[in-house]
C-alpha cells in the first residue's frame, strides 16, 4: 500500500522534493566555476602579492632569509603579535627621503610614456595596413607580427646592441651611404631604450589596435567622404575615435611593462639611465635589501593601478550615461 | 486618351526634345580584374526626376551609384552632372550625397551631430547649422531623439536618420543605396511614400538603387532595369510593365505568360502569329515583329480571362485544363495547361463574392484576350 502510494505521488511533489537539492547543487556548481579564476589570482597574485607587502614592512637583515621579523607558525599567536609590531613603514619613508627613488619612478613612467608614443604611431599605420588588406594576405600579416615571439626576448635585445653600437650595423651603413662621417653615439642612450621597447611590444600594440580597425565599418569613411570630408580629416573625425579602445588597450598593454622594463634598460641602456626596474634589480641582488626592493615594487604597483583604475570608472561612468 | 497603366503624367522631361539631362552616364564602362560590372552603359537621368536603378544583384546597379558618387571611377566614359565631368572629381567634392544601405551613420556621434557632419564640413555658421539640423529633425519627425546615439534607436529611425543627414547638405542630386532594404516590410511601404514626399517638398533629383521590383514600380518616375552591366530598358514604371521591350524585361518585372510562335502575317500594325501549340493569335501592336521571325507574345495573367465555354466574341481563346488553382482571396491564380504542356497563369480579381462560373481541378476551360492586351516580342 506504501509502495503503491509513493508510486502514484503526483509529479509535481516529486520534483519539489528533489528540487531544492538540485537547485542548490546546481548553485554550489555555479559559483564553483566563478571561483577557479578568483582563486587564481589569490594564489598566484594576491598571495604573492602580501608576502611582498609584508617584506616591504620589515627590516633589512643579515640573515637567512635577509629580512626581520620572520613569521613562523611555532611563534603562536602571541608570538605574531609581536611579530606585526615590529613592522614599520620606515622604508617607505626612505623612498620618499632619497630623490633616486622618485627620479627613478619619474624617470621610468617619462621613458614609458615616450615609447608608448611611439610604438603607437609605428604600430597604427601597421595595424590599419592590415586591417585594410585583403582578407587572403591577412592572416601573413598577422603573422609576421607574431613571428617575433619565436625567438627569445633576450636575444632580440642582444640583436640591437650589435645593430646599434658605434661600430654596429646600423652605423657602417649609414657611414657606407655618406650620411654620416663619424659613428652615432645611439647605444647606452635614452634613444636605444625607445627603440628597444617599441621593437619588443609593437606587437602588443598592433594587435588590440587591429583587432578594433578590422570590425570598424568602413563606409563609415566613405560616408564622411560623401558628407564633405577630405581623407585626412575623415580619418581624425571618424576612424581614430572609433579605434580607441584599441588604443587605450594597446598603450596599456606597452605602457605597464614598460614601466618596469629591467633587460632592455640594462643592455642597451647603459649605467646612467635610471628606470625603477634597474634600480629594483640593484636593491635585491647588489645591496641585498629585500624589504626596500619590496617597498619600490608596491610603489610601482600603485603607481600602474591607481591610475588604470580611475581610468576604467571614467569609463564605465560615460558607458553609463550613454545609457 | 488612351494611357499605359492608366496614369496620366505632366513630369516627363524624357520626351521632351528640348530638355538637357541633369545626368549623363556617356558609354561607362567599369571593370573590376576580368569582371565587368559595368558595360559600355549610357543613361541620362533628369532634374527633379526619382529615377530607379533596378536589377539582381550584381548586375552593376550598386556600381553605377558609386561611379556618380565618386568611390569608383569609370574604366572608360564619361559622367556628366549639370554638365560638367565629373572625372577627377573627389568625392568630398561632389554636389551628390548618398544614403548607405547599412546607413553608415557615426557610432560615436549623437542623431544631431550625424546630421551636423556634412554642415560642419561646409563651414556653415554654428547658428545656421542648429537651424538646420533642426528642420532635418522636424522633417523626419526626431525632433526627441536629437541627443541619441545610433544604437538606441530602432531600424526605422536610423533609417530616418541616414536620410535626414544625406538631404541636410541640400545635395543636387540624392543617391540611396537600398534605401528600406533593412525595413520590415509595413515600415518599407509606409517610407515608400514618405521618400516621394520629401522629393516632391525639397525638389532634389533622387537615384535609388533597388531590387525590389514594387518599391522602384511605386516610387520611380522612371526605372532603368540592368542586367550583367548593362540597361535592357529604360521608361516609366506603366511602360516597363505594360510594354516591355524584350523578353528579359518582361519576364523580369512581374508575372508574365511567355508564348513563343512565328509570325505569319502583318497587315498594318497588327500580326498574326502562329503560337508553337497551333494556336492562332491576332495582336495589334506589333511593334518591329517582320513576317516568318520568331517571337514571343507576352501577357500578363491579370489580362487573360478564364471561362468554361468557348467565349463568343473574343478575338483570341484557347482551350486547356485546369491544373491549378491558388486562391489568394483578393484574386484567383488559375494555373491552365494548354495542348501542347504549356501553363498560362491567368488570374482573375474576385469582385464578388459567389462565382457563377466556378471551375475546379482537372475542368476543360478556355482561356482568352483581347488583341492588345499583350505585346510581341523580338527580343
Amino acid at each position: 500500500m506504501s509502495q503503491a502510494s509513493a508510486v502514484t505521488r503526483p509529479a509535481s511533489e516529486a520534483s519539489a522534493s528533489h528540487g531544492p537539492g538540485g537547485i542548490v547543487l546546481s548553485a554550489i556548481l555555479s559559483r564553483l566555476v566563478i571561483v577557479v579564476p578568483y582563486l587564481w589570482l589569490l594564489v598566484f597574485f594576491l598571495a604573492p602579492f602580501a608576502i611582498v607587502f609584508k617584506i616591504s614592512l620589515s627590516e633589512t637583515a643579515i640573515s637567512m632569509p635577509p629580512y626581520f621579523p620572520v613569521f613562523s607558525w611555532e611563534d603562536g599567536l602571541s608570538g605574531f603579535w609581536e611579530n606585526v609590531k615590529e613592522l614599520s613603514f620606515a622604508n617607505y619613508l626612505w623612498l620618499v627621503d632619497d630623490p633616486l627613488y622618485f627620479n627613478a619612478y619619474i624617470s621610468s613612467v617619462v621613458i614609458a610614456a615616450i615609447s608608448t608614443f611611439l610604438a603607437l604611431l609605428v604600430g597604427y599605420p601597421m595595424a590599419y595596413a592590415m586591417a585594410r588588406a585583403p582578407s587572403s594576405i591577412r592572416m601573413v600579416l598577422l603573422m609576421l607580427v607574431i613571428l617575433p615571439f619565436w625567438t627569445s626576448f633576450l636575444i632580440r635585445v642582444y640583436a640591437w646592441i650589435g645593430i646599434l653600437k658605434p661600430e654596429g650595423l646600423l652605423n657602417q651603413f649609414l657611414m657606407w651611404a655618406g650620411v654620416i662621417d663619424s659613428p652615432l653615439q645611439i647605444m647606452n642612450t635614452h634613444t636605444a631604450i625607445y627603440i628597444g621597447i617599441v621593437y619588443s611590444y609593437l606587437p602588443f600594440m598592433v594587435l588590440p589596435l587591429y583587432a578594433t580597425l578590422e570590425k570598424m565599418d568602413f563606409s563609415l569613411i566613405e560616408a564622411a567622404q560623401d558628407l564633405g570630408c577630405p581623407p585626412i580629416s575623415a580619418f581624425w573625425k571618424i576612424t581614430f575615435p572609433l579605434s580607441l579602445p584599441g588604443v587605450v588597450a594597446g598603450c596599456l598593454l606597452v605602457f605597464i611593462p614598460a614601466v618596469g622594463e629591467f633587460v632592455i634598460p640594462d643592455l642597451l641602456g647603459g649605467s646612467q639611465t635610471l628606470m625603477i626596474g634597474k634600480t629594483l634589480w640593484n636593491e635585491f641582488f647588489g645591496n641585498r635589501d629585500w624589504p626596500v626592493a619590496s617597498a619600490v615594487a608596491v610603489v610601482l604597483l600603485l603607481i600602474l593601478v591607481v591610475p588604470m583604475m580611475f581610468f576604467q570608472r571614467a569609463q564605465a561612468r560615460s558607458q553609463e550615461q550613454e545609457r | 486618351m488612351k494611357s499605359l497603366g492608366s496614369i496620366r503624367r505632366s513630369f516627363a522631361p524624357w520626351n521632351d526634345p528640348q530638355a538637357r539631362p541633369y545626368i549623363s552616364f556617356q558609354n561607362v564602362t567599369k571593370r573590376f580584374g576580368d569582371f565587368t560590372a559595368v558595360n559600355d552603359l549610357s543613361l541620362d537621368i533628369y532634374e527633379r526626376e526619382f529615377f530607379a536603378l533596378l536589377g539582381a544583384s550584381g548586375c552593376g546597379k550598386s556600381t553605377l551609384l558609386r561611379m556618380l558618387a565618386g568611390f569608383e571611377t569609370p574604366t572608360s566614359g564619361r559622367i556628366l552632372l549639370d554638365g560638367q565631368d565629373l572625372a577627377g572629381i573627389p568625392p568630398y567634392k561632389r554636389p551628390v550625397n548618398m544614403m548607405f544601405q547599412s546607413y553608415a551613420l557615426f557610432p560615436h556621434m549623437t542623431v544631431e551631430a550625424n546630421i551636423a557632419f556634412g554642415l560642419k564640413q561646409d563651414g556653415m555658421p554654428k547658428a545656421q547649422i542648429a537651424e538646420r539640423v533642426a528642420e532635418m529633425l522636424k522633417l523626419v519627425r526626431l525632433e526627441q531623439f536629437a541627443k541619441r546615439k545610433p544604437h538606441q534607436l530602432s531600424g526605422g529611425q536610423r533609417q530616418r536618420v541616414a536620410l535626414a543627414r544625406s538631404v541636410a547638405k541640400r545635395p543636387k542630386v540624392l543617391l540611396l543605396d537600398e534605401p528600406l532594404g533593412a525595413l520590415d516590410k509595413k515600415l518599407r511601404e509606409a517610407t515608400q511614400f514618405e521618400l516621394m514626399d520629401l522629393q516632391q517638398d525639397l525638389g532634389l533629383t533622387f537615384v535609388v538603387v533597388t531590387h525590389d521590383q514594387e518599391e522602384a514600380m511605386t516610387m520611380a518616375d522612371r526605372i532603368a532595369i540592368m542586367d550583367k552591366g548593362k540597361v535592357m530598358q529604360v521608361a516609366t514604371p506603366a511602360e516597363i510593365y505594360e510594354a516591355p521591350s524584350s523578353r528579359f524585361v518582361a519576364d523580369f518585372v512581374g508575372s508574365v505568360n511567355m508564348l513563343e510562335g512565328t509570325v505569319t502575317s502583318r497587315n498594318g500594325n497588327s500580326v498574326v502569329i502562329k503560337g508553337n501549340s497551333g494556336a492562332q493569335i491576332s495582336v495589334e501592336n506589333a511593334g518591329d515583329a517582320a513576317p516568318g521571325a520568331d517571337v514571343a507574345f507576352a501577357i500578363r495573367p491579370e489580362k487573360i480571362r478564364v471561362t468554361s465555354k468557348r467565349p463568343e466574341t473574343a478575338a483570341n481563346a484557347m482551350e486547356g485544363e485546369v491544373w491549378d488553382i491558388a486562391y489568394l482571396g483578393d484574386m484567383t491564380v488559375y494555373h491552365i495547361k494548354l495542348g501542347d504542356g504549356q501553363v498560362v497563369k491567368a488570374s482573375a480579381l474576385n469582385s464578388a463574392r459567389v462565382s457563377e462560373d466556378p471551375l475546379t481541378w482537372s475542368d476543360r476551360a478556355w482561356i482568352s484576350f483581347a488583341p492588345d492586351a499583350g505585346v510581341v516580342l523580338t527580343r
